[in-house]
């Protein structure tokens, strides 16, 4: 045992344990820097005040008869109905297609209003799931500064509804 | 009919794995030369049997055979011949299938090698290859089967092998076809060359496994698998870098690389796998880090499979693509177990591992090997950090956080300076020994050229902390990997009497790994001027504008000449605008930025106009809203400076690759 408290040894030691505070020191700051808080549009929705400003991710489901877009400003609104963050909901009530296109055709579901400035992107239609980082304004808008956009009738889960029978 | 025969051949394929795993384990328990054989044997037979179902599934695919649900969802009547040929990867059942090709392919190649020298080690190879072979070939039989087909039932659409009770068959007649975004040449060939990388590296790990069950320790499963992990790398390298053009060419957001989990997930085994080429030289120097290597090549292996399943698990760009799929339970397992039975490998052979002598100088080159491996693995726990973060603070505090792009920037961004900073020092210190002294003589006069080079960037007026650091570090690697070359040319040109060129070749021959390893780090850090150049100093601009006008950004500007719009073959149609390139007054030609309309899928796809120079790359994509017309379109322009070396230095590494790998006259090792 002796062997491991040997001058050589410690050394090492020393340096390899520096090496893993700095790591360690560098994922909590970043982490405590950048972390954003996921919410559906409910839960944006029950914090109220207190959520304005705070950066964070939302996902929703897009109404895509709500999509505005201003090619002189590049000012892109549109309308996000609430949709569960669950995974195992979501997969509960149909996988995330139907889970979008029902959140898009029931009235009753929480709205919110989203604002984001830039070339309108390419999956964005009518029941896509918008993924979007930023903050909500004093106006009840929420500023997008990241808008990502899943379609998964483009995937794995599609079945060929307009296919004939027949064979 | 062809389906069926598929389907069969895979289970066929599948049992005879099983059964090289069964006869490899019995024939090293008892000895027996036969039963290896037999296991050897078995395994050469698996590649032309997964080749068979493979043909068997690309016959569905080039002859639209809809009816079956993977022909169905990858292909359509409008996709040329070669699209519905790598449509065998662009799906999740058929990529899956072709993992398992990919796998008999590599563990048919090691079957055929000379075992003379070796023999013991053999089961134990066929038995992991063929483990790992199994578990794919299982997805597929069980979960993901290329060769189901439609059936209408009672209470909907479904895909199954066998005919449900009182199913009708359907059969469409056309299919959903590739996602546009993917019909991309990088696209293409991107998928293939990670799975090349992946699959490769099971062979390393195999070897590595066999030497801990039979406690053959020394470096002989390194040296056997030197080439394979060598070209692992490449192909996982070029994987990534595929990727990373594909997005800057086709994604149209002026980037290259988003930190998505799904690029992280391919990420990671690069970093273990490279952390595991620095440190087994140490192993084959100096007989340490021996239980350091298993521990990097047992991890790589696991973030393979691992990686294999996020990148296949159906959901893009989802900040938490977790076990959505059926088969995430199963690569869990799989990934569990293996790890488990790895590892318990590991402790019981802990103390034959051990090091042969002790490390003792802390400058000296298996000190800083070893420092390199510490640096990678901090970025392997930030990558994983970030990706298991989400899930981690739900069950916490019950409340989903995620961390983004920022976070990976700021915890990696330090650790690659560390890493450069070593590149350009490691190379100047010698195995066992090297003091402040010795290591302060060889490496002054690059130090103060880097120095020189700071100051003159400085001097033309780029006042960027982080530009100007990471540009010395660039030009201290630079500087320190030429000044290798050549005090090896002149020491071998004074003893020899050969010509200067002729003993920088006859010297890079000798030692081609050595010599190809520092055209790697020359092309490292090329690939850092382009990350430094987007990463600092891009701009951009944006605006509408009429025929005519023009939009101005970084000294450049970017008239609006015309815009036309029409149909093409393929089923799309195209928006295309010109645009004039201004410097001043001088012109510098023309853009097309266009937007392709896909009418069977209703996705439209963004091609952005890139004029790219050494210097700077101008970057234009034509914004979507319709109508796009003479008197309104709207653009928006990024400026790039020095991106195309990130390209560069691919290119640059593919080289240094081959110096590396290239056969040597005279070889010893298979």
């Amino acid at each position: 045992m002796n062997r491991i408290f040997s001058s050589g040894r410690a050394k090492f030691i020393v340096g390899g344990l520096l090496i893993l505070a700095a790591v360690i020191y560098l994922i909590v700051s970043s982490t405590q820097a950048s972390a954003q808080y996921f919410m559906t549009v409910d839960e944006l929705n029950a914090k109220g005040k207190s959520a304005v400003g705070v950066n964070m991710r939302v996902s929703g489901a897009v109404i895509g008869s709500t999509i505005q877009y201003d090619p002189k400003t590049l000012n892109l609104t549109f309308d996000v109905a609430n949709v569960p963050g669950d995974n195992k909901v979501i997969e509960a009530q149909g996988g995330l297609a139907a889970v979008l296109h029902q959140a898009v055709i029931d009235p009753n579901r929480t709205h919110m209003k989203v604002l984001y400035n830039g070339p309108k992107p390419d999956l964005l239609r009518d029941e896509a799931q918008a993924i979007m980082t930023g903050h909500l304004g004093e106006d009840g808008v929420f500023y997008v500064d990241e808008l990502l956009l899943k379609c998964p009738t483009k995937y794995q889960e599609a079945v060929p509804s307009q296919a004939a029978a027949g064979g | 009919m062809i389906a069926d025969f598929g389907y069969g051949v895979i289970v066929a394929t599948f049992l005879l794995a099983l059964f090289c795993v069964g006869a490899g384990v019995y024939g090293a328990q008892t000895k027996s030369y036969r039963w290896a054989d037999s296991a050897r044997r078995a395994m050469l037979l698996t590649f032309p049997m997964v080749t068979i179902a493979s043909l068997a599934l690309i016959y569905l695919l080039t002859t639209g055979q809809y009816e079956y649900q993977y022909v169905y969802t990858v292909t359509s009547n409008s996709m040329p011949l070669y699209l519905k040929i790598t449509a065998w990867w662009g799906g999740q059942a058929g990529s899956l299938l072709f993992w398992s090709w990919l796998m008999s392919a590599f563990a048919s190649a090691v079957a055929l090698r000379k075992w003379d020298r070796d023999r013991e080690f053999l089961p134990w190879v066929i038995v992991v290859s063929a483990v790992t072979l199994a578990f794919f070939l299982s997805l597929n039989i069980f979960f993901e089967n290329p060769f189901a087909r439609w059936w209408q039932t009672a209470s909907g659409e479904m895909a199954a092998m066998f005919r449900p009770s009182g199913a009708i068959p359907l059969n469409p007649s056309d299919g959903q076809g590739l996602n546009p975004l993917l019909r991309h040449p990088g696209m293409i060939i991107h998928p293939p060359m990670l799975y090349l990388g992946f699959v490769s590296f099971v062979i390393p790990f195999a070897f590595a496994i066999a030497a801990l069950i039979t406690g053959r320790t020394d470096d002989r499963w390194i040296r056997i698998t030197r080439r394979w992990t060598l070209v692992a790398w490449l192909f996982l390298s070029l994987g990534l870098v595929l990727g990373a053009r594909w997005a800057y060419d086709v994604l149209g957001w002026g980037g290259y690389w988003g930190w998505d989990p799904v690029e992280i997930s391919a990420f990671m085994p690069w970093l273990t796998g490279t952390a595991f080429l620095h440190s087994v030289m140490s192993q084959e120097k100096r007989g340490m880090l021996k239980q350091w290597n298993m521990l990097l090549i047992i991890l790589t292996y696991d973030l393979v499979i691992f990686g294999t399943f996020l990148t296949r698990s159906g959901v893009l760009s989802s900040v938490h693509a977790f076990a959505q799929s059926a088969i995430g339970p199963m690569f869990f397992a799989f990934i569990g177990a293996t790890l488990i039975i790895s590892v318990s490998l590991l402790i019981y052979r802990w103390s034959d591992l051990r090091a042969e002598v002790e490390m003792k100088s802390m400058l000296s080159r298996e000190a800083l090997s070893l420092l390199n491996n510490l640096l990678f693995m901090g970025v392997l726990v930030v990558c994983f950090w970030g990706v298991i973060f989400p899930l981690i603070s739900e069950l916490a505090t019950n409340q989903k956080v995620t961390v983004g792009p920022p976070f990976y920037e700021r915890a990696t961004s330090p650790l690659f300076g560390a890493l450069m900073l070593l590149m350009g020092i490691a190379p100047l210190s010698a195995w066992g020994h090297s003091s402040i002294k010795t290591l302060g003589r060889a490496l002054w006069k690059p130090a103060i050229a880097a120095v020189v080079v700071m100051i003159a960037i400085f001097v033309a007026g780029i006042h960027n902390a982080v530009a100007l650091l990471g540009f010395g570090l660039v030009a201290l690697v630079i500087f320190v990997t030429l000044y290798e070359f050549w005090r090896g040319a002149q020491a071998r040109h004074r003893t020899t009497g050969e010509g200067f060129f002729t003993a920088l070749g006859r010297l890079a021959a000798r030692n081609r790994r050595r010599y190809g390893g520092y055209i790697i780090h020359i092309s490292m850090v090329l690939m850092a001027i382009g990350i430094l150049g987007i990463e600092v100093f891009q701009t951009e601009t944006q605006g509408t504008i009429s025929e005519g006008q023009a939009l101005s950004l970084a000294g450049y500007t970017i008239k609006f000449d015309s815009v036309a719009q029409f149909d093409v073959p393929g089923g799309h149609n195209v928006t295309r605008a010109v645009l004039s390139i201004y410097r001043g007054d001088q012109y510098l030609g023309a853009l097309h930025p266009r937007r392709d309309y896909f009418y069977e899928s209703g996705q439209p796809m963004t091609i952005p106009g890139v004029r790219s120079t050494l210097a700077d790359d101008l970057y234009v994509i034509l914004a979507d809203w319709q109508p796009i017309s003479a008197i309104g379109a709207t653009f928006k322009v990024y400026h790039n400076p020095l991106v195309n070396w990130l390209w560069i230095g691919s290119i640059i590494f593919i080289l240094g690759m081959l110096v590396a790998v290239w056969p040597d006259k005279v070889t010893s090792d298979g």
